[in-house]
Formats: structure tokens, sequence, C-alpha cells
């Protein structure tokens, strides 16, 4: 009769689960240095690993990339929450009172079909070129993926719960805190994680319209002197800033959710 | 219509003054002044749309008295239970129950974001609450769980902590629809230990919805069945402990429940 094999755990060798993440860029970054070497790719057109590492610490050395990077770091935040806050504020006033739902509800779902980045000319005719054209434009685009995503979180907590707690005397306030709020978490956290992607994408371009400083700002007068080093570099930037926010919305949600029991891959 | 649900019965009272075993002997029909009652319905009625789902239900139950109520699906049981549990107010008729009364659904409905014992004291005051929520917890042999997250716990896990959060409140009156539906066969008998230590102990007026006829011959005092909106058959289980479904008695009671569930059990089992 054969026998099954066990599944073994001394012989195979482990690697640390981080290292196994670095393998995709790793052979991305490889791929690219082939390709620069063997002249697939012309210099012009694109930077060799190399010369962008030198721009880089080029970059941070005169203290211009931390300058510029500080500078959209302040924008994104503020814009964050600025519309992490309306975005709530609507969402629960929407979703737990009926007068809520017919004030806002319907002119957020017209206007969240509307693509924010459209509103860029009318933001510089009414703000003009300063922070606040870019900080209002980040604040409208995170708005709508918070307000709609928690306001479909709060009118989907289960009604069983809701009269369960009902049967032990909570009134309304209390059960706002301790069924309703608590219930949408989770749909708060999807929206939080679109609004960052988001408030990234919306940064990109408000910062290549009219800025004089921003990361989107240093790519911008990169291009005009044909410095794809210096582009790559401002790219790298945003890549590694939209990989760090989704890390810590990810921690936050898995302190926050806690109580889920969710399906963990091999 | 005349709906009204009134509150502020104090069984409890009645309780100290009437010795429940003398309740327990009593014969099917009760002279009323004897009975300290803590549920008082009265012509009952509630419709959905057309369909009158309780169309003149009358039950009293005594305190400390466990009645189940037997039903086929459809028949009002949970609708019953709903009305009498302050759920479900659009009906007629008069209802007296206690202002202390807790409810124990099908499924657990633990609130997954809060940790056993801070669901067990919802609601209950803050400087007594999780003294109380700890000891009910004792109580129904979750001892180790306090601090679990619901959802790593198992069925039966789960209804233990609801009924747990239940009892903790000291209700007057306990209402339970299909609490061991969801469960397999031996947590269930399991939990039917339980509950009847449990009320043994707490000594509220129980009303049981269900459909497995055993298990109400088991638990209850009393068993009415519901039929078509209405109470057509409503018997004291005159059974001595320890109940068991061999017994000849025990076969008895239940061809006759099934019978009035329209069920012939020897045409049934020809058929098998």
């Amino acid at each position: 009769m054969p026998r099954l094999p066990q599944q073994s755990t001394a012989a195979t060798f482990r690697v640390p689960p981080w290292t196994r993440r670095l393998i995709g860029p790793a052979w991305l970054l490889g791929l690219w240095i082939v390709l620069s070497r063997t002249g697939v790719i012309s210099e012009k057109m694109l930077a060799p690993p190399g010369k962008v590492w030198s721009a880089f610490t080029d970059l941070v050395s005169t203290g211009e990339l931390q300058h510029h990077l500080w500078v959209s770091l302040h924008r994104v935040a503020t814009g964050l929450a600025i519309g992490i806050t309306i975005g709530v504020v609507l969402a629960v006033l929407a979703g737990l009172f009926r007068i809520g739902e017919d004030i806002i509800d319907g002119p957020m779902q017209i206007l969240r079909s509307l693509p924010v980045l459209a509103l860029v000319p009318l933001m510089i005719f009414w703000l003009g070129i300063g922070e606040e054209p870019k900080i209002a434009l980040v604040s409208l685009g995170v708005t709508f993926p918070i307000y709609i995503n928690t306001f479909a979180a709060i009118r989907s907590v289960d009604a069983g719960l809701v009269e369960s707690t009902t049967t032990f005397g909570l009134r309304r306030p209390a059960l706002v805190r301790h069924v309703v709020l608590p219930g949408s978490l989770p749909g708060f956290f999807t929206g939080l994680r679109f609004a960052f992607a988001v408030s990234w994408l919306v940064l990109v371009v408000a910062e290549q319209v009219n800025a004089t400083s921003g990361i989107g700002y240093l790519m911008m007068t990169a291009r005009e002197f044909q410095r794809t080093d210096i582009m790559l570099v401002g790219l790298l930037v945003y890549g590694a800033l939209g990989f760090l926010s989704d890390l810590l919305v990810r921690l936050l949600e898995r302190s926050a959710l806690q109580w889920r029991r969710s399906f963990a891959p091999v | 219509m005349a709906t009204q649900l009134r509150t502020g019965l104090n069984p409890a009272r009645v309780r100290e003054l009437v010795p429940i075993e003398l309740l327990r002997e009593v014969p099917d029909v009760l002279p009323p002044v004897l009975a300290p009652v803590a549920v008082d319905a009265h012509a009952v009625r509630r419709r959905f749309g057309e369909r009158a789902v309780l169309d003149g239900v009358d039950l009293q139950v005594r305190a400390g008295e466990f009645v189940a109520i037997l039903g086929r699906s459809g028949t009002g049981k949970s609708t019953l239970l709903r009305i009498l549990g302050g759920l479900d107010r659009e009906f007629s008729g008069d209802v007296d129950v206690p202002d202390a009364r807790s409810f124990v659904f099908q499924e657990p409905r633990l609130l997954p974001w809060k940790r056993v014992i801070d669901n067990v004291r919802l609601g209950l005051p803050r400087s007594t609450g999780r003294g109380a929520a700890a000891a009910a917890l004792d109580e129904v042999g979750l001892d180790e769980h306090h601090r679990a997250w619901p959802k790593t716990l198992s069925g039966g896990e789960a209804q233990r902590a609801a009924l747990a959060r239940a009892l903790v409140r000291e209700p007057d009156l306990l209402l339970l629809d299909e609490p061991f539906g969801a469960l397999d066969a031996l947590t269930r008998i399991r939990m039917h230990v339980l509950l009847q230590e449990l009320c043994r102990r707490h000594r509220p007026a129980v009303l049981l919805v269900t459909h497995d006829v055993d298990e109400a011959i088991l638990l209850a005092d009393r068993i009415v069945v519901l039929d078509a909106g209405r109470i057509t058959l409503d018997v004291v289980v005159a059974l001595d402990a320890p109940r068991l479904r061999g017994d000849h008695a025990f076969g008895a009671l239940r061809s006759r429940l099934l019978a009035a569930l329209g069920i012939d059990e020897v045409a049934e089992g020809n058929r098998a």
C-alpha cells in the first residue's frame, strides 16, 4: 500500500519571508542593468542604474531632495487629514440619519463620478498657484473613497447584531459606539487604502502644474534638461512613498482589526 | 387596534412568596389566582401583508416556568417570541411581560470586535459589570475564554457565551429562539444539560422556540403547539427526572405532539 508523503519541516531550507519580497524588485533591477549595458536601452532614453544612484546621492548631499520631499509629504498629509475628516463626517451623517442620506448621498454619488484631476484648472483659477489648490485637490480626491466605503459599511452592519444589542437595553448613542462604528471599520480601511493611493496620484499631477517645489516639480525641471536620471529618482521616491503609505495603512488595519480571522496564504 | 406591550411585572417578588416546587406540581388547569404570572399575552395578532401569522394567541407563563413552543416552520413561533421580547411592535392584542428580558437567537450574535467578556458585560453598569460577566462565563464553562475573540470560538462555545450574556442580566424572562438549532447533536446534548442547570439556579420564566419535539419534552415543564397562528395544544409535561427518550411515557407524549404537528408516526415509519 503506498504511503502518503508527509510535509517535511526539518529538511527544507527556509528563507526569511522578507527576502522573498525582494525577489520581484531584484530581477527587475538585474534586467535593467543588463539592457543598459548591452545598449538595448539607450542612455538618452533611460539612464542606467548607476547614474540614477549618483543623481540620487547628489540630490541628497545638496539637500534638494529632502526639501522637495518634505514639501510633497506636507501636501499629502494635510490633504489626507482634511479629506479623511470630511469623508468620515459625511459618511456618518448620511449613514446614521435618513435626512442626512437624503441631503448628502445624492450629491456625493454625482460628484464622485467626476474625475478629480479635471478640476485642476478650476482650482488654480479659484485658489491661485500656492499650496491651497494642491492641498484642496488631494483633499477632494481623498474624500470620495473614504465617504463611499464608510457609508456603505455603516449601512451593511449586520442587522441581527444591532437587534440583539438593543435587547440588552443599549440606547442609540451606545449602539452607534459599540456596534455601528466598529462594524464599519473594515469598510473605512478599504476606503483608506484607496485614499492613500489617490492622494499620491493627485499630488503628482498637481505638482507638475504651476509648482515651484515638490517631487513633481523636481521631475518637471529635470525634463527640461533631459535628465532622465533625476526623473527616475523622482519616480522611485514616489514609488517608495506609495509603498510605505500602504504599509502604514496595513499596520493600522492589523492593529485595529485584530479580531478578524483572515486567510493566511502558503 | 389595541397595541400594547406592558412591562414592569416583578415575578421575583411573587417567587419569594410562592415556592416554585409547588408550581411544578400543578395540574393542567391552574386556578389563575394562584399563579404568579410572568407572561400574559391575550388575543395577539400579527399580520404580514395579507397573511395573519398570529391569529389570536392567548398564552400565560408563570414565573420560573419553562414553556416550549413547538410548530412547523412558518407557524409564527418566532414571531410570537419576538413580540414577547419587544422586538416586534406591530401586533395587536395585550401583552404583559417583565422588564428584565433576555433573548438568545439561533446564531450567537456576539459582536466580533469585542472580546468575549466585553460582549457579556455590554450594557451592564461599569462598576459591577466585569465581575458579573466573569462569573457568568465561568458558570457556562468558558473560564478559559474570557479574553478570546468571538470568531475563535466553536459554535457551542459561542452559544454558551450568548447564554452567559443573557443570564448575566438576571432576566425574569428568558426567550430562546431555536438556540441549539445550529449545533451538532453531541454539543446539543451538553447544552441541554447546561441550560437545565442554569434554569434551576436562576429560575427565569423560559420560552423556548424549537421544532425538535424531543428537546421540548426533555427541557420543558409545559409544551404549546402553534399551528396556523393559533395554539392548538397546551400540555404539561408530567414526566419525572431524568427524562429518557426510551421511556414509554416519553414516547407517548412524543406521538401526541407529533400528531398535533401533523405527523403520523406509523405512516411515516412504514414509508421509511
